[in-house]
């Protein structure tokens, strides 16, 4: 599973990043997690209002940092 | 689990009931503030109303507690009303709208679509691929940061309701208008180029869909907590140099120098507050100590409007965007418009 972050680094990029891999330790995920700083490419997924969740290059989530427990919903439903 | 995490009611029975307990708790606070500080500052510990050391003492501890509590009341609430808007579905009202119809959707949705400067540039880029005018995203740009509601906490709680309204609809104004000046200026050629080139890929999603009630108030709560553990420092010093200036400077202080007989008042207000890094909560309680002394309410709105409007993070930030003389046209009009409302206010409000 590749997870990225997207966002320029501000305080809720790093929040999320945080909750993220609470959750992928939680799951007991074998998840690779990067971070995405250009806007270009941040862009390129549709992405407006950072931080962005974006796993196997589908976007879940932009715009608000999610609670940990609410990732690891999203995260579990994933893995098959 | 985070303590806003644990606090999930679950049932709707339980979360509106822990809504009104906790509004009522708040309610009653805020009523019992000033008797409390009255007893406490005056009978108890003994000081003299009319002394310097009383009544900055008494202004530092019930100013205190009454930001606290119209911060957290207003940040909660407006934070759980912009749960329901987004920036994308305000780009979406915005694409293709023309200027003027357009400053003007962009300065009100300014004010209520929730926006954190740091997607400012993400936004920017997004809004001009959406076929959004300059001069219209610009508008929002303006509204977003100078009509925020911590400005309108504290000026409500502190000033009351006809200069909060004042300064919304003048903040309103000067973005509509600011806005408007900056897109017939036609200044596209000054917007770095990659801004246009870079494409908006995927699905744009809407970052407020599937939210329920308790997503809403837990956003809300930690909102709250996030703005104060941010802001507490400006806070308290903020309020400091208002007791200090409450309790010591003499009356009508100001008005001997920066008072309504001053014409430059407004312009030395705005000056210095421009390069000023503050944000409302810092600024607020020495706005309300130096009103206190005398200075007229235009120029001390206008001061409050020039530091929240331009600040430097944010003008950093929008130069990976705008080349140097937009961002110095930008700041130019912006301010002008600022400098305009403060004589008017001095004018109408005398």
């Amino acid at each position: 599973m590749k997870i990225k972050i997207l966002g320029p680094g501000c305080a809720n990029c790093q929040n999320l990043e945080r909750v993220t891999r609470e959750a992928v330790t939680d799951l007991g995920l074998d998840a690779e997690i990067e971070k995405v700083t250009d806007y270009a490419a941040i862009l390129g997924y549709g992405v407006m209002s950072t931080p962005g969740l974006v796993v196997d290059e589908k976007v879940l989530f932009s715009g608000r940092v999610p609670t940990a427990a609410h990732v690891r919903e999203l995260l579990g439903s994933l893995t098959p | 689990m985070s303590i806003a995490e644990r606090m999930r009611a679950r049932t709707p029975t339980r979360r509106w009931t822990a809504v009104a307990a906790v509004t009522a708790v708040w309610f009653a606070l805020y009523a019992v503030n000033l008797p409390l500080w009255d007893a406490l500052v005056y009978d108890v510990v003994g000081l003299d109303p009319a002394s310097r050391l009383g009544s900055g003492v008494h202004f530092f501890f019930y100013d205190s507690v009454k930001i606290a509590l119209l911060l957290v009341g207003i940040i909660f609430l407006v934070t759980v009303l912009r749960s329901f808007m987004s920036v994308e579905r305000t780009r979406t009202l915005l694409g293709g709208k023309r200027e003027g119809v357009g400053n003007v959707m962009a300065a009100g949705l300014g004010v209520i679509t929730p926006f954190c400067s740091c997607s400012a540039v993400p936004a920017f880029i997004g809004f001009v691929a959406a076929g959004v005018p300059l001069g219209v995203t610009l508008s929002f740009l303006i509204a977003s940061p100078l009509v925020n509601e911590v400005a309108i906490a504290l000026l409500f709680g502190l000033f009351g309701i006809v200069p909060t309204l004042l300064y919304v609809g003048a903040g309103l104004v000067i973005a509509i208008g600011a806005g408007f000046t900056l897109g017939t200026l036609k200044l596209e050629r000054w917007v770095e180029p990659f801004v246009f080139e870079t494409r908006l890929g995927g699905q744009v999603i809407d970052s407020t869909a599937g939210l329920d009630w308790d997503d809403r108030i837990q956003m809300g709560v930690e909102e709250v907590g996030s703005i104060l553990r941010k802001i507490w420092p400006y806070l308290l010093v903020g309020i400091a140099l208002g007791a200090a200036i409450h309790g010591w400077a003499p009356e009508d202080f100001f008005t001997r120098y920066a008072g309504a007989s001053n014409p430059f008042a407004v312009l030395i207000a705005v000056v210095i507050g421009i390069p000023l890094y503050s944000n409302a909560a810092g600024i607020l309680p020495l706005v309300e100590a130096l009103h206190d002394k005398g200075l007229p309410m235009g120029t001390l709105l206008a001061f409050m409007m020039a530091v929240v409007a331009l600040s430097l993070p944010e003008l950093i930030l929008l130069r990976r965007v705008l080349k140097p003389p937009l961002i110095a046209t930008f700041m130019a009009v912006t301010g002008a418009g600022i400098v305009a409302v403060g004589y008017l206010f001095n004018a109408v409000l005398a």
